[in-house]
């Protein structure tokens, strides 16, 4: 699957991902999927790691459902999530991948690793398996 | 009765529970959603019990969590 996500919100993550270090960034991705199979983000949420670590995540539910409403309010339905990887590469742990419940939804997952090359990729996790999705900024 | 759930109004039986909606939906691994119920969260040993009224809005959310 392709998914875009303008610049502008890719930037908004990162600053956000880069300010919450040493703890990961998480939040939702709101958007619409296209008629031509493209997933469109159009909206990124910027929520609490309730975890408060450098190694998990959980997204607050409280602000899960205000993000959903808000996209619901703005005509876009929930494409998924994002979190950062502080120290690690963009790609799905085996606790990512055993926590991913939902088969619809993208994993965007944000590497710091290299502080002056971050990476932005989007999964698809199945059965088990995380897959890699056509990402492109735009 | 009618219930909105994910946005959607519904027609449901009257008092169906939590639980009955989650089957009635065919919510995919319902041991990991989180339920709330006009934006109050219902605690899950309470969904059997829990029965919806009339205008009743619910909204199904995966716990969505990792680690790197």
């Amino acid at each position: 699957m392709k998914i875009t996500i303008k610049k502008s919100d890719y930037e908004k993550i990162l600053s956000h991902a880069r300010k919450e270090r040493p703890d990961e960034a998480c939040g939702l991705i709101g958007g619409v999927d296209r008629e031509d199979g493209v997933r469109e983000i159009r909206k990124v949420y910027l929520l609490t790691n309730v975890d408060h670590t450098s190694e998990h995540f959980s997204l607050d539910p409280k602000e899960q459902l205000a993000a959903v409403k808000d996209m619901r309010a703005n005509g876009l339905k929930p494409l998924g999530n994002w979190h950062s990887h502080p120290a690690s590469p963009s790609r799905s742990s085996q606790e990512d991948i055993r926590l991913a419940f939902d088969k619809k939804a993208s994993y965007l997952i944000l590497s710091l690793m290299d502080d002056n090359n971050p990476v932005l990729n989007s999964f698809h996790v199945e059965d088990g398996v995380s897959t890699k999705e056509y990402l492109e900024i735009v | 009765m009618k219930i909105t759930v994910g946005g959607e109004t519904k027609e449901v039986k009257d008092g169906i529970t939590i639980s009955e909606l989650i089957e009635q939906e065919k919510v995919e691994t319902p041991e990991y959603v989180s339920v709330s119920v006009n934006e109050e969260f219902e605690k899950k040993e309470n969904f059997a019990a829990r029965q919806l009224k009339d205008g009743d809005v619910v909204e199904f959310l995966y716990f969505m969590g990792g680690g790197q």
